[in-house]
């Protein structure tokens, strides 16, 4: 948005952003994207450090962020395993925010517990963005997901968006579906029927006018973005009934005829079985790509909350 | 004797607490609020059900010689976003006002996530709730954004 101000200092949820803030990500992502490319480094965060506080082991969030630094020219310290960090000699997490931002310039901080990152954000004097807080939030990953969306399709609006998986627990459907309010779209949830999205969320997304179809059988007709999440078995109590649905929700070839030209096939990451790797080589795959957005949107975000401009 | 009876039912006090317009049903969860159990000792005095020209139905409480705080006044405000608070010094109304739920309800509740940070000890936190919605109330926890709807009154700290 033209000549909007950013106005925030900490990335935490993003219940946070207004749909001119999330566009406002979207955009400034792909100038620096198109801007270095993936594999050059500029030196627009020469001189900053990035303190990276892992609470609980994150190899790919940790080393996206650390990427993202280092490609702006920066330098990231910090713990990515919880034995290492002084937690274990019962600090508290407001004292290691509070002594970290004395020496950082910005803090990404990941922790098991929820709601860790707000409060990390209010002893900290540099902006803190939120890597996951447990079952939580994680929103720099709701943003790559719509940065690869957007970028695939030039929109958000008036897209097809089909969610498969685990609608009940999953972290990483409740934040995108939450981003999704923002946007005109359609929504179609397959899930088995013990892993239904949340009735809150069904009901806010109708309330904002969105259309939501439900399904317990997986069809992947007429979607422009098929968004698939992982079952996991310790989500049912009945180990059997675990193999029974995790076979019905497992994407392959044959799952796929019938789909739309363009449709992309999305994942948050790690991937188990719940998408054949024989899709991989499809045109439809766009699982690593997103993995890969990851960078220059964490980059954007890294270089707004330090006011850093880059545009 | 009949009418006797009516009118000491209703009798206005003297000194003490007069919670009217609560919502229906609610009068015993004010009482719980309250912390009024049967070691009270006082007149307490409460109507359920009572015709009411904008809530339909209403309860009342009338509490003898007890005075009420803000925190309790927040609380009521949760449970009965329509009462209203008189204090009752001689026989006359010397004070009177509407609860209000504020759009922050701070220290008053304690979110039921067993894995929300305000849940863990050692941490300078007090739980903080956001009011999303009011009728149905809905209330989400600032911290772990978990929403609270149905229930409320149980993880309303004691007194």
């Amino acid at each position: 948005m033209k000549g909007m101000r950013w106005t925030k200092k900490h990335i935490i949820s993003i219940n946070d952003f207004s749909r001119d803030e999330i566009d406002f990500v979207l955009e400034k992502s792909g100038i620096l994207e198109k801007k270095l490319g993936s594999s050059s480094t500029s030196s627009l965060m020469n001189g900053k450090i990035l303190a990276n506080l892992f609470f609980e082991p994150s190899t790919r969030t940790r080393m996206s962020f650390e990427a993202a630094m280092k490609r702006l020219g920066g330098i990231t310290i910090g713990f990515d395993h919880p034995g290492i960090s002084s937690e274990v000699k019962g600090e508290t997490i407001a004292d290691t925010v509070r002594i970290v931002s004395g020496y950082a310039d910005v803090i990404v901080i990941r922790h098991p517990i929820e709601g860790s990152a707000r409060l990390a954000s209010e002893y900290s004097d540099v902006p803190v963005i939120n890597g996951g807080d447990g079952a939580n939030q994680h929103p720099t990953q709701t943003l790559l997901d719509l940065y690869t969306i957007k970028k695939e399709f030039e929109r958000i609006d008036g897209l097809d968006i089909c969610i498969v998986g685990d609608l009940k627990y999953g972290r990483t459907v409740h934040s995108l579906t939450s981003a999704l309010e923002n946007y005109d779209v359609r929504i179609r949830f397959i899930s088995p029927k013990e892993l239904r999205a949340p009735r809150q969320i069904v009901k806010s997304l109708s309330d904002r006018g969105i259309e939501v179809k439900e399904a317990t059988k997986l069809n992947l007709k007429n979607s422009d973005v098929i968004y698939v999440t992982r079952i996991q078995k310790e989500r049912f109590p009945d180990p059997q009934e675990y193999e029974r649905v995790k076979g019905a929700f497992i994407l392959n070839l044959n799952s796929l005829e019938g789909i739309r030209e363009n449709a992309i096939i999305m994942h948050p990451l790690p991937r188990v079985s719940e998408i054949s790797t024989d899709i991989d080589a499809t045109k439809h795959a766009r699982y690593f790509e997103q993995a890969k957005n990851g960078i220059p949107v964490r980059m954007a975000l890294l270089c707004l909350v330090c006011d850093i401009k880059f545009w | 004797m009949e009418k006797k009876d009516k009118i000491l039912k209703i009798k206005t006090i003297k000194n003490g607490i007069v919670i009217d317009h609560i919502k229906r049903g609610k009068a015993p969860d004010v009482l719980k609020i309250l912390g009024i159990d049967d070691n009270f000792r006082d007149a307490l005095t409460f109507a359920m059900n009572v015709p009411s020209r904008d809530l339909g139905k209403k309860d009342i409480v009338k509490v003898e010689n007890r005075d009420i705080d803000t925190s309790e006044i927040n609380k009521i405000a949760i449970i009965a976003p329509d009462a209203t608070i008189n204090i009752i010094k001689d026989y006359r109304v010397v004070k009177k006002e509407k609860v209000t739920l504020p759009e922050q309800i701070t220290g008053i509740i304690k979110c039921p996530n067993p894995k929300c940070i305000t849940n863990k000890e050692r941490e300078p936190i007090t739980s903080i709730f956001m009011v999303k919605q009011i009728n149905p109330l809905i209330l989400v926890c600032k911290y772990c954004e978990r929403e609270v709807s149905s229930g409320i009154l149980s993880y309303i700290k004691a007194p």
